[in-house]
């Protein structure tokens, strides 16, 4: 089977040179990066707002773009789905005629009754069919945008930074609607962010694009915990990405034990219920390391595993190092001193036991 | 009303009113065209269009007046052909004082339309696009709703224009009354007769009652879709 993306474009823009190649296989490929690294561009030319000089663009094996066979389907030839960072909703129309908008251009030939039904309760916009954009707080709007998108029979989403424009509520109000898209839905997504909590809680597959071309690209728990990346300027904080599962509780602690390919993890156990599986994040700087397994300390999470890779000396004076360790079969990020790395003597092969805090395991 | 207005004077209100009503709808059409060209278009020759377009605005009207019997006149390159071909003949008729009202009021249709072609969000337009709207489609359900307040107040500028419009009128197709005698035209004749005052007066207040009404409408008008399309 074909890659459900692949692209390379090369397009100058001014001053700026978009040069990019990816290919994934992922269900929400995020595009990581600074603003100005040409995240954006890379999303027009998916979306066929920018012609590249050169290059292709093929979703699910179908050719787009390629600027060698001298295809290149115009937008509204392509079913894409764009959701912008503004909503670009359509200001005369009402909201029922803007979701119901795309839904009408799709070719007969494809056209699907329109399930505005599902994609209502989907995102939790029914109360809102008769209102105008203009009454519109800027969540509803978004979601408003997302449903827009998905009623015209999308091949892919793709989402431009859909949450920069709203604050923390509205963010957190929108969040688990596109975790839902990404879980229940079959459409593949692109998602445009330079936010990390973001992007660690939504990808599946990451791609790091820097100045303009694509600096790195695998699945999310690897990019995020590789040594190399976290060494790099404006790079991802590194850290882990597990996954567990709630196995039981300590109730007279108030704690949930987690079972993740890494090791068992305790946790508060907040509003976790039996059998939930969550997504779990430790940052690399809330790992400590221990030769020996560490008896009267307060932490009560140890992992043990091994030294896979050990990066090179970053930070000013080179006082920082980056390490990975294989737990289980789960990547784990450090970041330690290098005088620590030089006292323990850690090298890749080493038997280490990681220790970390519960208050760090950030669940989402 | 009748009975307040002579006959020849009602009948240079109706046909004022018909001439300005044919101007603004013949015209508009073209004016669209010509506005969406000179907002989007990229092509050779793009000022000197837009000169042409407002030239009527700059010339003596008449000039313009002039300019349009040579044209159209019966002897005319354009009005000879008029004729031969369809039987149409613009010069001393109610047709051509359409034709010179249209002429004059179209720059100001075309600028007004283009304002506001030019002030609608082109990315809104991309994301109809990436919706699946053919480029026509788009300009069908989302720029011409946008521009329709431009496109309103246009029209209201080149009645209004129409209704006023006196030399570009008397020089193409004179001052015959019940055929090319317009309001501006008939106030004008009155007051070149002994004891006309009255009669210039009573259209004058017609004159007046006309463009305030059609200035009050074109604002209620505004509002309606203004309300409509509360822009984000």
């Amino acid at each position: 089977m074909s890659a459900v993306l692949d692209i390379a474009a090369r397009h100058r823009l001014g001053d700026f040179l978009l040069d990019a190649r990816l290919t994934s296989e992922g269900r929400l490929t995020a595009l990581f990066g600074a603003s100005g690294s040409g995240k954006t561009s890379l999303v027009n030319v998916i979306g066929g707002l920018i012609r590249p000089e050169a290059g292709h663009v093929r979703v699910e094996g179908e050719t787009l773009v390629d600027t060698e066979g001298g295809i290149f389907l115009p937008k509204h030839r392509r079913r894409i789905g764009y959701v912008f960072q503004e909503a670009r909703l359509f200001p005369h129309l009402t909201v029922r005629q803007n979701l119901l908008f795309g839904h009408w251009f799709v070719p007969r030939a494809v056209r699907k009754p329109a399930e505005l039904g599902k994609v209502l309760e989907l995102l939790g916009i029914g109360h809102l069919l008769q209102r105008r954009p203009g009454a519109l707080s800027g969540g509803e709007k978004q979601r408003v945008a997302i449903g827009r998108a998905l009623l015209a029979e999308p091949r892919l989403l793709l989402m431009d930074e859909p949450l920069a424009a709203l604050d923390e509520a509205r963010k957190a109000e929108i969040l688990p609607y596109i975790e839902r898209l990404r879980d229940e839905t079959r459409i593949p997504i692109v998602y445009v962010s330079h936010a990390l909590a973001e992007v660690a809680r939504l990808a599946t597959t990451i791609a790091i694009v820097e100045d303009g071309r694509i600096a790195a690209c695998g699945p999310a728990g690897d990019i995020l915990s590789r040594p190399d990346l976290a060494a790099r300027p404006g790079a991802p904080e590194a850290s882990s990405l597990l996954t567990g599962e709630v196995v039981g509780f300590d109730e007279a602690f108030g704690l949930a034990q987690l079972r993740t390919r890494a090791g068992p993890l305790t946790i508060a156990r907040g509003s976790l219920r039996a059998g939930q599986k969550l997504k779990l994040r430790v940052l690399a700087s809330d790992v400590m390391l221990s030769l020996e397994p560490p008896a009267g300390i307060s932490a009560l999470n140890v992992l043990q595993g091994r030294v896979a890779e050990i990066g090179e000396r970053t930070g000013v004076g080179g006082s920082i190092v980056h390490l990975r360790l294989v737990c289980g079969d789960a990547l784990v990020a450090a970041r330690l001193t290098a005088k620590s790395v030089e006292a323990l003597g850690l090298a890749p092969g080493k038997i280490v036991h990681a220790v970390i805090k519960s208050v760090s395991v950030e669940t989402t | 009303m009748n009975h307040w207005l002579s006959p020849e004077e009602w009948t240079a209100v109706r046909l004022s009113l018909i001439v300005a009503t044919t101007a603004m709808l013949a015209s508009l059409p073209l004016g669209l065209g010509v506005a969406l060209l000179l907002a989007r278009g990229r092509f050779w020759g793009k000022s000197l269009l837009d000169a042409l377009v407002h030239m009527p605005l700059i010339l003596p009207p008449v000039v313009t007046g002039y300019l349009l019997l040579i044209g159209f006149g019966r002897r005319g390159l354009i009005g000879q052909f008029l004729y031969d071909w369809f039987g149409i003949v613009l010069s001393f008729r109610w047709t051509g004082a359409a034709l010179a009202c249209a002429v004059m009021g179209f720059p100001l249709m075309v600028r007004a339309i283009r304002l506001s072609i030019e002030a609608v969000d082109r990315r809104l337009e991309d994301a109809a696009g990436t919706l699946g709207a053919s480029p026509l489609w788009v300009f069908l359900v989302v720029t011409l709703p946008l521009c329709l307040p431009g496109i309103l107040a246009g029209m209201i500028l080149c009645f209004a224009k129409a209704m006023g419009e006196f030399g570009a009128t008397i020089t193409f197709v004179s001052n015959i009354p019940g055929e090319t005698q317009t309001l501006p035209s008939a106030i004008y004749t009155f007051t070149q007769v002994p004891g006309g005052d009255a009669g210039a007066m009573r259209l004058t207040l017609i004159s007046i009652a006309i463009s305030v009404t059609a200035l009050f409408l074109s604002e209620l008008m505004a509002r309606m879709i203004g309300r409509r399309i509360a822009i984000e």
